[in-house]
Protein backbone atom coordinates (compact mmCIF):
# COMPACT_ATOMS: atom_id res chain seq x y z
CA UNK A 1 0.00 0.00 0.00
CA UNK A 2 1.48 3.16 -0.87
CA UNK A 3 -0.24 6.12 0.65
CA UNK A 4 1.75 9.00 2.05
CA UNK A 5 1.88 9.52 5.62
CA UNK A 6 0.85 12.85 6.97
CA UNK A 7 1.88 12.82 10.71
CA UNK A 8 -0.10 16.23 11.30
CA UNK A 9 -3.45 14.63 9.45
CA UNK A 10 -2.66 11.76 12.09
CA UNK A 11 -2.09 13.65 15.05
CA UNK A 12 -5.39 15.34 14.93
CA UNK A 13 -7.57 12.47 13.92
CA UNK A 14 -6.36 10.87 17.47
CA UNK A 15 -6.96 14.64 18.90
CA UNK A 16 -10.72 13.89 17.81
CA UNK A 17 -11.07 10.34 18.67
CA UNK A 18 -9.88 11.59 22.40
CA UNK A 19 -12.17 14.36 22.23
CA UNK A 20 -14.84 12.24 21.65
CA UNK A 21 -14.58 9.55 24.10
CA UNK A 22 -14.77 12.65 26.65
CA UNK A 23 -18.02 13.54 24.94
CA UNK A 24 -19.01 9.89 25.63
CA UNK A 25 -18.23 10.26 29.32
CA UNK A 26 -20.38 13.50 29.16
CA UNK A 27 -23.46 12.33 27.84
CA UNK A 28 -22.96 9.27 29.94
CA UNK A 29 -23.17 11.18 32.85
CA UNK A 30 -26.10 12.94 31.45
CA UNK A 31 -28.31 10.10 31.49
CA UNK A 32 -26.89 8.50 35.15
CA UNK A 33 -28.04 11.87 36.63
CA UNK A 34 -30.88 12.02 34.95
CA UNK A 35 -30.25 15.28 33.56
CA UNK A 36 -31.40 14.69 30.29
CA UNK A 37 -34.41 17.22 30.55
CA UNK A 38 -33.10 19.70 32.39
CA UNK A 39 -32.83 21.79 29.98
CA UNK A 40 -35.95 21.84 28.02
CA UNK A 41 -35.35 23.67 24.80
CA UNK A 42 -32.80 23.22 22.20
CA UNK A 43 -30.69 24.22 20.56
CA UNK A 44 -30.94 27.25 23.08
CA UNK A 45 -30.57 26.44 26.29
CA UNK A 46 -33.53 28.50 28.84
CA UNK A 47 -33.89 30.77 25.91
CA UNK A 48 -30.47 31.55 25.67
CA UNK A 49 -26.56 30.64 24.88
CA UNK A 50 -25.84 30.12 28.40
CA UNK A 51 -28.25 28.09 31.04
CA UNK A 52 -27.66 29.41 34.58
CA UNK A 53 -25.44 26.18 36.02
CA UNK A 54 -26.93 24.92 38.72
CA UNK A 55 -27.95 21.20 39.47
CA UNK A 56 -28.44 18.90 36.41
CA UNK A 57 -28.18 21.66 33.69
CA UNK A 58 -24.44 21.76 34.24
CA UNK A 59 -24.49 18.03 33.07
CA UNK A 60 -26.50 18.96 29.91
CA UNK A 61 -24.69 21.72 28.71
CA UNK A 62 -21.17 20.78 29.47
CA UNK A 63 -22.63 17.73 27.08
CA UNK A 64 -23.81 20.56 24.38
CA UNK A 65 -20.87 22.73 24.71
CA UNK A 66 -18.57 19.37 23.77
CA UNK A 67 -20.26 17.81 20.52
CA UNK A 68 -19.95 21.49 19.56
CA UNK A 69 -16.42 21.38 19.73
CA UNK A 70 -16.68 17.67 18.78
CA UNK A 71 -18.55 19.25 15.70
CA UNK A 72 -16.07 22.05 14.68
CA UNK A 73 -13.37 19.37 14.97
CA UNK A 74 -15.31 17.09 12.66
CA UNK A 75 -15.75 19.76 10.19
CA UNK A 76 -11.85 20.54 10.29
CA UNK A 77 -11.30 16.42 9.77
CA UNK A 78 -13.64 16.03 7.27
CA UNK A 79 -12.30 19.18 4.79
CA UNK A 80 -8.80 18.34 5.69
CA UNK A 81 -9.42 14.76 4.77
CA UNK A 82 -10.99 15.80 1.43
CA UNK A 83 -8.08 18.44 0.59
CA UNK A 84 -5.25 15.81 1.59
CA UNK A 85 -6.30 12.43 1.14
CA UNK A 86 -5.02 10.72 -2.55
CA UNK A 87 -7.42 7.64 -1.41
CA UNK A 88 -11.01 8.96 -2.03
CA UNK A 89 -12.74 5.84 0.07
CA UNK A 90 -10.78 8.26 3.28
CA UNK A 91 -12.08 11.66 1.61
CA UNK A 92 -15.84 9.87 1.81
CA UNK A 93 -15.10 8.38 5.31
CA UNK A 94 -14.47 11.91 6.37
CA UNK A 95 -17.80 13.09 5.29
CA UNK A 96 -19.58 9.99 6.89
CA UNK A 97 -18.07 11.16 10.05
CA UNK A 98 -19.53 14.99 9.39
CA UNK A 99 -22.93 13.25 8.70
CA UNK A 100 -22.67 11.35 11.55
CA UNK A 101 -21.84 14.24 14.01
CA UNK A 102 -24.99 16.26 12.26
CA UNK A 103 -27.02 13.21 12.84
CA UNK A 104 -25.87 13.19 16.32
CA UNK A 105 -27.10 16.99 16.90
CA UNK A 106 -30.22 16.24 15.58
CA UNK A 107 -31.28 13.07 17.33
CA UNK A 108 -30.09 14.60 20.66
CA UNK A 109 -32.04 17.71 20.10
CA UNK A 110 -35.02 15.28 19.30
CA UNK A 111 -34.50 13.42 23.02
CA UNK A 112 -34.75 17.01 24.54
CA UNK A 113 -37.95 18.06 22.24
CA UNK A 114 -39.96 14.84 22.43
CA UNK A 115 -38.79 14.13 25.81
CA UNK A 116 -36.45 11.21 25.86
CA UNK A 117 -38.62 8.15 23.81
CA UNK A 118 -36.74 5.35 24.00
CA UNK A 119 -36.04 4.64 20.48
CA UNK A 120 -34.64 7.76 19.82
CA UNK A 121 -32.64 8.02 23.50
CA UNK A 122 -31.39 4.27 22.54
CA UNK A 123 -30.44 5.86 18.67
CA UNK A 124 -28.17 8.66 19.95
CA UNK A 125 -26.50 6.32 22.30
CA UNK A 126 -25.78 3.65 19.48
CA UNK A 127 -24.61 6.48 16.84
CA UNK A 128 -22.33 7.91 19.21
CA UNK A 129 -20.58 4.84 19.30
CA UNK A 130 -20.68 4.57 15.88
CA UNK A 131 -19.29 8.21 15.31
CA UNK A 132 -16.50 7.09 18.05
CA UNK A 133 -15.65 4.34 15.84
CA UNK A 134 -15.41 5.81 12.58
CA UNK A 135 -12.93 8.48 13.88
CA UNK A 136 -10.83 5.89 15.64
CA UNK A 137 -10.80 4.06 11.72
CA UNK A 138 -9.58 7.60 10.59
CA UNK A 139 -6.86 7.95 13.37
CA UNK A 140 -5.67 3.52 12.64
CA UNK A 141 -5.95 4.70 8.49
CA UNK A 142 -3.79 7.88 8.44
CA UNK A 143 -1.45 6.15 10.88
CA UNK A 144 2.11 5.71 9.78
CA UNK A 145 1.78 2.04 10.19
CA UNK A 146 -1.30 1.67 7.77
CA UNK A 147 0.94 3.34 5.72
CA UNK A 148 3.83 1.17 5.41
CA UNK A 149 4.46 -1.82 3.69
CA UNK A 150 3.07 -5.07 5.20
CA UNK A 151 3.52 -8.55 4.28
CA UNK A 152 0.11 -10.55 3.62
CA UNK A 153 -0.21 -13.51 6.20
CA UNK A 154 -1.30 -16.73 6.01
CA UNK A 155 -4.41 -18.37 7.67
CA UNK A 156 -5.05 -21.58 6.70
CA UNK A 157 -7.64 -22.48 9.36
CA UNK A 158 -10.72 -21.88 9.93
CA UNK A 159 -12.86 -20.39 11.49
CA UNK A 160 -10.69 -17.36 9.29
CA UNK A 161 -9.31 -14.88 11.68
CA UNK A 162 -11.20 -12.45 9.33
CA UNK A 163 -14.29 -13.87 9.66
CA UNK A 164 -14.10 -14.10 13.71
CA UNK A 165 -12.98 -10.47 13.91
CA UNK A 166 -16.03 -9.67 11.91
CA UNK A 167 -18.68 -11.26 13.46
CA UNK A 168 -17.16 -10.58 16.82
CA UNK A 169 -17.32 -6.68 16.00
CA UNK A 170 -20.93 -7.16 14.81
CA UNK A 171 -21.80 -8.72 18.07
CA UNK A 172 -19.85 -5.96 20.01
CA UNK A 173 -22.03 -3.44 18.33
CA UNK A 174 -25.22 -5.05 19.17
CA UNK A 175 -24.46 -5.44 22.71
CA UNK A 176 -23.79 -1.63 22.78
CA UNK A 177 -27.33 -1.05 20.93
CA UNK A 178 -29.16 -3.53 23.41
CA UNK A 179 -26.78 -1.93 26.48
CA UNK A 180 -28.29 1.47 25.23
CA UNK A 181 -31.86 0.24 25.24
CA UNK A 182 -31.82 -0.92 28.61
CA UNK A 183 -30.16 2.13 29.63
CA UNK A 184 -33.01 4.30 28.49
CA UNK A 185 -35.55 2.02 29.37
CA UNK A 186 -36.56 0.46 25.90
CA UNK A 187 -36.34 -2.59 27.66
CA UNK A 188 -34.61 -5.16 30.22
CA UNK A 189 -31.66 -6.37 31.10
CA UNK A 190 -32.17 -9.71 29.54
CA UNK A 191 -30.63 -9.22 26.22
CA UNK A 192 -28.11 -7.11 27.04
CA UNK A 193 -26.74 -10.07 29.66
CA UNK A 194 -27.37 -13.25 26.46
CA UNK A 195 -25.16 -10.71 24.29
CA UNK A 196 -22.86 -10.01 26.88
CA UNK A 197 -22.36 -14.67 26.93
CA UNK A 198 -22.27 -13.97 23.19
CA UNK A 199 -19.29 -11.10 23.09
CA UNK A 200 -17.78 -13.24 25.47
CA UNK A 201 -17.56 -16.36 23.53
CA UNK A 202 -16.29 -14.63 20.21
CA UNK A 203 -13.92 -12.46 21.65
CA UNK A 204 -12.49 -15.53 23.57
CA UNK A 205 -12.14 -17.19 20.45
CA UNK A 206 -10.98 -14.67 18.54
CA UNK A 207 -8.29 -13.51 20.55
CA UNK A 208 -7.41 -17.24 21.13
CA UNK A 209 -7.23 -17.36 17.61
CA UNK A 210 -4.68 -14.58 16.94
CA UNK A 211 -2.48 -15.79 19.85
CA UNK A 212 -2.00 -19.17 18.32
CA UNK A 213 -2.25 -18.42 14.69
CA UNK A 214 0.07 -14.83 15.23
CA UNK A 215 2.18 -15.56 18.68
CA UNK A 216 4.76 -13.56 16.76
CA UNK A 217 3.19 -10.44 15.07
CA UNK A 218 3.40 -7.95 17.50
CA UNK A 219 0.02 -5.84 16.26
CA UNK A 220 -2.13 -9.16 16.17
CA UNK A 221 -0.87 -10.36 19.96
CA UNK A 222 -1.06 -7.63 21.28
CA UNK A 223 -4.77 -6.85 20.20
CA UNK A 224 -5.48 -10.49 21.40
CA UNK A 225 -4.12 -9.09 25.02
CA UNK A 226 -6.18 -6.14 24.51
CA UNK A 227 -9.40 -8.08 23.85
CA UNK A 228 -8.69 -10.28 26.67
CA UNK A 229 -8.03 -7.27 29.33
CA UNK A 230 -11.24 -5.63 28.17
CA UNK A 231 -13.78 -8.10 28.10
CA UNK A 232 -12.73 -8.75 31.59
CA UNK A 233 -12.52 -5.44 32.86
CA UNK A 234 -16.38 -5.05 31.09
CA UNK A 235 -17.57 -7.83 32.40
CA UNK A 236 -16.77 -6.90 36.07
CA UNK A 237 -17.99 -3.26 35.78
CA UNK A 238 -21.54 -4.38 33.84
CA UNK A 239 -21.67 -6.64 36.77
CA UNK A 240 -20.93 -3.65 39.61
CA UNK A 241 -23.48 -1.21 37.23
CA UNK A 242 -26.01 -3.25 37.36
CA UNK A 243 -25.66 -4.09 41.18
CA UNK A 244 -25.04 -0.36 41.78
CA UNK A 245 -28.46 0.18 39.86
CA UNK A 246 -30.55 -1.50 42.00
CA UNK A 247 -28.56 -0.62 45.21
CA UNK A 248 -29.86 2.87 44.19
CA UNK A 249 -33.36 2.35 43.30
CA UNK A 250 -33.77 3.20 47.06
CA UNK A 251 -32.27 6.55 47.36
CA UNK A 252 -34.02 9.72 46.56
CA UNK A 253 -31.33 10.93 44.11
CA UNK A 254 -28.62 9.33 41.70
CA UNK A 255 -25.83 8.44 44.18
CA UNK A 256 -22.07 8.56 43.04
CA UNK A 257 -21.44 4.44 43.18
CA UNK A 258 -24.09 4.02 40.73
CA UNK A 259 -22.94 7.10 38.40
CA UNK A 260 -19.88 6.02 38.19
CA UNK A 261 -20.22 2.68 38.02
CA UNK A 262 -22.79 2.85 35.04
CA UNK A 263 -20.46 6.01 33.05
CA UNK A 264 -17.66 3.94 33.49
CA UNK A 265 -19.30 0.39 31.99
CA UNK A 266 -20.77 2.67 29.19
CA UNK A 267 -17.60 4.08 28.05
CA UNK A 268 -15.72 1.32 28.52
CA UNK A 269 -17.91 -0.84 25.89
CA UNK A 270 -17.07 2.34 23.40
CA UNK A 271 -13.59 1.65 24.09
CA UNK A 272 -14.34 -2.49 23.94
CA UNK A 273 -15.60 -1.59 20.48
CA UNK A 274 -12.97 0.62 19.73
CA UNK A 275 -10.29 -2.63 19.97
CA UNK A 276 -12.44 -4.86 18.60
CA UNK A 277 -12.17 -2.40 15.52
CA UNK A 278 -9.03 -1.79 15.48
CA UNK A 279 -8.40 -5.34 15.94
CA UNK A 280 -10.68 -5.90 12.75
CA UNK A 281 -8.69 -3.79 10.34
CA UNK A 282 -5.34 -4.65 11.67
CA UNK A 283 -6.66 -8.07 10.84
CA UNK A 284 -7.79 -7.18 7.53
CA UNK A 285 -4.02 -5.08 6.52
CA UNK A 286 -2.20 -7.60 7.67
CA UNK A 287 -4.01 -11.15 6.99
CA UNK A 288 -4.52 -12.82 3.55
CA UNK A 289 -7.87 -13.11 2.72
CA UNK A 290 -8.78 -16.71 1.80
CA UNK A 291 -8.67 -15.66 -1.93
CA UNK A 292 -4.93 -13.69 -1.50
CA UNK A 293 -4.22 -17.43 0.13
CA UNK A 294 -3.66 -18.84 -3.80
CA UNK A 295 -1.92 -15.42 -5.03
CA UNK A 296 1.91 -16.14 -6.17
CA UNK A 297 2.73 -12.90 -4.98
CA UNK A 298 2.03 -14.10 -1.68
CA UNK A 299 4.70 -14.08 0.86
CA UNK A 300 4.10 -17.15 3.53
CA UNK A 301 6.85 -15.50 6.22
CA UNK A 302 5.64 -14.36 9.08
CA UNK A 303 7.08 -10.89 9.89
CA UNK A 304 7.77 -9.80 13.41
CA UNK A 305 8.66 -6.39 13.52
CA UNK B 1 -11.00 -1.42 0.20
CA UNK B 2 -13.45 -1.33 -2.35
CA UNK B 3 -14.41 2.12 -2.15
CA UNK B 4 -17.59 2.63 -3.83
CA UNK B 5 -19.02 -0.39 -1.82
CA UNK B 6 -17.19 1.49 1.35
CA UNK B 7 -19.48 4.67 0.48
CA UNK B 8 -22.53 2.64 -0.45
CA UNK B 9 -22.45 0.84 2.82
CA UNK B 10 -21.90 4.02 4.49
CA UNK B 11 -24.65 5.66 2.58
CA UNK B 12 -27.48 3.02 3.40
CA UNK B 13 -25.99 2.37 7.16
CA UNK B 14 -26.73 5.86 8.05
CA UNK B 15 -30.03 5.93 6.46
CA UNK B 16 -30.94 3.17 8.49
CA UNK B 17 -29.74 4.49 11.24
CA UNK B 18 -31.71 7.42 10.99
CA UNK B 19 -34.92 5.59 9.85
CA UNK B 20 -34.54 3.72 13.04
CA UNK B 21 -33.98 6.59 15.36
CA UNK B 22 -36.82 8.23 13.71
CA UNK B 23 -40.59 7.59 15.26
CA UNK B 24 -40.70 6.10 18.77
CA UNK B 25 -42.57 10.16 19.19
CA UNK B 26 -45.62 9.27 21.73
CA UNK B 27 -48.67 8.66 19.80
CA UNK B 28 -50.47 12.24 19.96
CA UNK B 29 -54.10 11.41 21.72
CA UNK B 30 -56.44 13.94 20.68
CA UNK B 31 -57.43 16.52 23.85
CA UNK B 32 -60.44 15.32 25.29
CA UNK B 33 -63.49 17.31 25.50
CA UNK B 34 -63.70 18.45 29.25
CA UNK B 35 -67.41 20.29 30.01
CA UNK B 36 -66.73 24.24 30.00
CA UNK B 37 -66.48 25.66 33.31
CA UNK B 38 -69.55 26.49 34.67
CA UNK B 39 -71.98 25.06 31.94
CA UNK B 40 -72.04 21.39 33.00
CA UNK B 41 -74.39 18.74 30.84
CA UNK B 42 -75.90 15.75 32.70
CA UNK B 43 -77.55 15.22 36.46
CA UNK B 44 -75.76 17.48 39.55
CA UNK B 45 -75.99 16.81 42.79
CA UNK B 46 -79.05 17.47 45.18
CA UNK B 47 -77.05 19.07 48.10
CA UNK B 48 -80.75 18.20 50.06
CA UNK B 49 -79.63 14.25 49.88
CA UNK B 50 -75.98 14.35 49.44
CA UNK B 51 -74.57 12.28 52.24
CA UNK B 52 -70.71 11.51 52.93
CA UNK B 53 -68.19 9.05 53.19
CA UNK B 54 -65.28 9.43 55.82
CA UNK B 55 -62.24 7.84 56.95
CA UNK B 56 -59.28 6.75 57.84
CA UNK B 57 -55.90 5.50 55.95
CA UNK B 58 -53.25 3.05 58.33
CA UNK B 59 -49.99 1.90 57.19
CA UNK B 60 -49.54 -2.04 58.86
CA UNK B 61 -46.06 -2.52 59.86
CA UNK B 62 -43.23 -0.46 60.32
CA UNK B 63 -42.73 2.70 57.95
CA UNK B 64 -39.58 2.05 56.71
CA UNK B 65 -37.07 5.43 57.46
CA UNK B 66 -36.85 7.78 55.12
CA UNK B 67 -33.87 8.61 53.06
CA UNK B 68 -31.96 11.96 53.67
CA UNK B 69 -30.90 14.13 50.51
CA UNK B 70 -27.63 15.51 50.26
CA UNK B 71 -27.86 19.50 48.93
CA UNK B 72 -24.61 20.11 49.50
CA UNK B 73 -24.22 20.44 46.14
CA UNK B 74 -26.65 22.76 45.33
CA UNK B 75 -26.29 26.14 47.66
CA UNK B 76 -29.57 27.95 46.75
CA UNK B 77 -31.28 24.87 47.85
CA UNK B 78 -29.21 24.64 51.30
CA UNK B 79 -29.50 28.07 51.92
CA UNK B 80 -33.37 27.48 51.52
CA UNK B 81 -33.71 25.02 54.11
CA UNK B 82 -33.90 25.33 57.40
CA UNK B 83 -33.96 21.71 58.16
CA UNK B 84 -32.72 18.25 56.58
CA UNK B 85 -34.34 17.06 53.24
CA UNK B 86 -35.73 13.48 53.53
CA UNK B 87 -37.55 11.35 50.44
CA UNK B 88 -41.20 11.54 51.40
CA UNK B 89 -42.06 8.45 49.55
CA UNK B 90 -44.14 7.46 53.17
CA UNK B 91 -44.74 9.74 55.49
CA UNK B 92 -46.90 8.64 58.58
CA UNK B 93 -48.38 10.24 61.66
CA UNK B 94 -49.68 9.08 64.45
CA UNK B 95 -51.26 5.76 64.95
CA UNK B 96 -49.41 4.41 61.85
CA UNK B 97 -51.95 6.93 59.95
CA UNK B 98 -50.49 7.49 56.22
CA UNK B 99 -50.42 10.73 54.46
CA UNK B 100 -49.99 11.56 50.62
CA UNK B 101 -52.49 8.74 49.27
CA UNK B 102 -55.22 10.37 47.22
CA UNK B 103 -58.46 8.74 48.07
CA UNK B 104 -61.19 9.18 45.37
CA UNK B 105 -64.98 7.94 43.78
CA UNK B 106 -63.86 5.90 40.62
CA UNK B 107 -66.61 4.73 39.96
CA UNK B 108 -70.73 5.41 40.77
CA UNK B 109 -71.26 8.51 39.14
CA UNK B 110 -72.31 7.91 35.93
CA UNK B 111 -74.41 10.64 34.61
CA UNK B 112 -73.60 13.06 36.84
CA UNK B 113 -71.57 16.25 35.47
CA UNK B 114 -69.45 18.61 37.74
CA UNK B 115 -68.39 21.73 36.79
CA UNK B 116 -64.14 22.25 37.07
CA UNK B 117 -63.42 24.14 39.81
CA UNK B 118 -61.63 28.07 38.44
CA UNK B 119 -59.58 28.08 41.23
CA UNK B 120 -55.76 26.72 40.39
CA UNK B 121 -54.83 24.37 42.75
CA UNK B 122 -51.24 25.49 43.82
CA UNK B 123 -48.16 23.94 43.04
CA UNK B 124 -44.90 24.92 44.59
CA UNK B 125 -41.36 24.63 44.37
CA UNK B 126 -39.86 25.64 47.75
CA UNK B 127 -36.87 24.49 49.76
CA UNK B 128 -36.23 22.63 46.05
CA UNK B 129 -38.95 20.45 47.23
CA UNK B 130 -42.09 20.14 46.08
CA UNK B 131 -44.95 21.24 47.97
CA UNK B 132 -47.63 19.60 48.26
CA UNK B 133 -45.81 16.44 47.34
CA UNK B 134 -49.55 14.86 45.83
CA UNK B 135 -51.94 17.40 44.66
CA UNK B 136 -55.55 16.52 43.65
CA UNK B 137 -57.12 18.30 41.21
CA UNK B 138 -60.19 18.03 38.70
CA UNK B 139 -59.39 17.32 35.08
CA UNK B 140 -58.90 20.40 33.01
CA UNK B 141 -58.42 22.22 36.21
CA UNK B 142 -55.62 24.44 36.37
CA UNK B 143 -52.34 23.70 38.35
CA UNK B 144 -50.58 26.64 39.33
CA UNK B 145 -46.62 26.22 39.56
CA UNK B 146 -44.88 28.76 41.26
CA UNK B 147 -40.87 28.78 42.13
CA UNK B 148 -40.55 30.23 45.71
CA UNK B 149 -36.85 29.11 45.50
CA UNK B 150 -33.73 31.46 44.72
CA UNK B 151 -32.50 28.53 42.01
CA UNK B 152 -33.94 27.53 38.33
CA UNK B 153 -36.01 24.63 38.36
CA UNK B 154 -37.59 22.87 35.67
CA UNK B 155 -41.09 21.01 35.67
CA UNK B 156 -41.64 17.84 34.21
CA UNK B 157 -44.85 15.75 34.33
CA UNK B 158 -44.24 12.36 33.39
CA UNK B 159 -48.06 11.31 32.44
CA UNK B 160 -49.10 8.37 30.90
CA UNK B 161 -52.53 9.35 29.65
CA UNK B 162 -51.86 13.19 29.03
CA UNK B 163 -50.27 15.06 27.22
CA UNK B 164 -46.05 15.22 28.61
CA UNK B 165 -44.72 18.49 29.13
CA UNK B 166 -41.25 19.93 30.70
CA UNK B 167 -41.00 24.37 31.57
CA UNK B 168 -38.10 26.01 33.07
CA UNK B 169 -38.99 28.12 35.68
CA UNK B 170 -36.40 30.52 36.84
CA UNK B 171 -36.09 32.19 40.10
CA UNK B 172 -38.92 35.09 40.11
CA UNK B 173 -40.47 33.89 37.16
CA UNK B 174 -44.27 33.86 36.81
CA UNK B 175 -46.23 31.05 37.72
CA UNK B 176 -46.92 28.11 35.13
CA UNK B 177 -50.36 27.72 35.38
CA UNK B 178 -51.08 23.93 33.02
CA UNK B 179 -54.62 21.67 33.25
CA UNK B 180 -54.50 18.11 32.11
CA UNK B 181 -57.20 17.06 29.69
CA UNK B 182 -57.87 13.47 31.14
CA UNK B 183 -58.45 11.80 35.10
CA UNK B 184 -54.79 9.82 35.22
CA UNK B 185 -54.15 8.87 38.96
CA UNK B 186 -51.53 9.78 39.38
CA UNK B 187 -48.96 11.35 37.15
CA UNK B 188 -45.40 11.35 38.59
CA UNK B 189 -43.57 14.69 38.48
CA UNK B 190 -40.04 15.58 38.72
CA UNK B 191 -37.40 18.58 37.96
CA UNK B 192 -34.49 17.47 36.20
CA UNK B 193 -32.16 19.82 37.89
CA UNK B 194 -32.49 19.00 41.04
CA UNK B 195 -33.11 14.96 40.93
CA UNK B 196 -34.35 14.15 44.04
CA UNK B 197 -37.08 16.40 43.38
CA UNK B 198 -40.42 14.26 43.09
CA UNK B 199 -44.23 14.82 43.46
CA UNK B 200 -47.92 13.49 42.01
CA UNK B 201 -50.54 15.05 40.15
CA UNK B 202 -53.59 12.98 40.60
CA UNK B 203 -55.95 14.14 37.82
CA UNK B 204 -59.56 13.47 39.06
CA UNK B 205 -62.99 13.51 36.52
CA UNK B 206 -65.44 14.14 39.54
CA UNK B 207 -64.76 16.51 42.75
CA UNK B 208 -64.73 13.51 45.36
CA UNK B 209 -60.94 13.12 46.13
CA UNK B 210 -59.18 14.20 49.09
CA UNK B 211 -55.39 13.72 49.59
CA UNK B 212 -54.75 12.70 53.48
CA UNK B 213 -52.28 14.47 55.53
CA UNK B 214 -50.25 12.96 58.60
CA UNK B 215 -53.61 12.31 60.58
CA UNK B 216 -54.81 10.08 57.44
CA UNK B 217 -58.12 11.59 57.36
CA UNK B 218 -60.20 12.26 54.70
CA UNK B 219 -63.82 13.46 54.01
CA UNK B 220 -65.55 12.69 50.84
CA UNK B 221 -68.70 15.07 50.99
CA UNK B 222 -71.42 16.02 49.20
CA UNK B 223 -72.06 12.65 47.35
CA UNK B 224 -75.44 11.70 45.75
CA UNK B 225 -76.96 8.58 47.10
CA UNK B 226 -75.24 5.50 45.41
CA UNK B 227 -72.99 2.42 45.61
CA UNK B 228 -69.12 3.99 44.88
CA UNK B 229 -66.37 2.11 44.55
CA UNK B 230 -63.70 3.87 46.80
CA UNK B 231 -60.09 3.66 45.45
CA UNK B 232 -57.06 4.56 47.71
CA UNK B 233 -53.57 5.70 45.99
CA UNK B 234 -50.14 5.43 46.88
CA UNK B 235 -46.95 6.01 45.36
CA UNK B 236 -45.53 2.74 46.71
CA UNK B 237 -48.00 0.43 48.65
CA UNK B 238 -51.35 -0.84 47.07
CA UNK B 239 -54.36 -1.63 48.75
CA UNK B 240 -58.11 -3.11 47.06
CA UNK B 241 -60.72 -0.74 46.59
CA UNK B 242 -63.61 -0.90 48.58
CA UNK B 243 -67.22 -0.79 47.64
CA UNK B 244 -69.80 1.83 49.89
CA UNK B 245 -73.42 2.45 49.70
CA UNK B 246 -74.96 5.23 51.04
CA UNK B 247 -78.82 6.56 50.95
CA UNK B 248 -79.79 9.65 51.50
CA UNK B 249 -77.60 11.97 53.76
CA UNK B 250 -75.94 9.40 55.24
CA UNK B 251 -72.63 9.05 56.74
CA UNK B 252 -70.66 5.89 56.30
CA UNK B 253 -67.05 5.19 57.35
CA UNK B 254 -64.28 3.29 55.78
CA UNK B 255 -60.58 2.62 56.91
CA UNK B 256 -57.59 1.68 54.30
CA UNK B 257 -55.02 -0.79 55.33
CA UNK B 258 -52.09 -0.69 53.63
CA UNK B 259 -49.26 -3.65 54.08
CA UNK B 260 -45.30 -1.67 55.11
CA UNK B 261 -44.16 -5.14 53.84
CA UNK B 262 -45.69 -5.49 49.96
CA UNK B 263 -44.57 -2.12 48.06
CA UNK B 264 -47.02 -1.90 45.22
CA UNK B 265 -45.29 -3.43 41.87
CA UNK B 266 -46.62 -1.29 38.38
Amino acid sequence: MNTEYNPNLHRYAVFTACCTFLLLIAGALVTSNDAGLSIPDWPLAYGSLTPPMVGGIRYEFTHRVIATCIGLLTIGLAAWLWKAEKRSWMRWLGLAALGGVIAQGILGGMTVLMFQPPQVSAAHATLAQLFFSTVVAIAVFTSSWWSGKLPALEDPRTPAVRSLVVWTLIAVFLQLILGAAFRHKGFGIIPHLIGAVIVTILIFMTAGALKRRFSNVPPLRNCAKLLHMMIGIQLLLGGGAYWSRLYAAQFPQPIAIMVTLTVVHTVTGALVLAATLVTTLISFRQVAGPKAAGESSRITEQVAQ
Amino acid sequence: MNSRLGKYSLAIGAIALMMAGCGGKKEETPEATAPAAGAPAGKTVDPATAGEVTGSVKLDGAAPKMKAISIAAEPACAKARTAPLTSEEVVTGDGGALANVVVYVSSGLDGYSFPTPSTPVKFEQQGCQYHPHVAGMMVAQNVSVINSDQTTHNIHPIPMQNREWNESQPPGAAPIEKSFARDEVAIPVKCNVHPWMKAYMAVLPNPYFQVTGTDGKFDLKGLPPGTYTIVAWHELYKTDPQTITIGAKESKAVTFTFKAAAPAGD
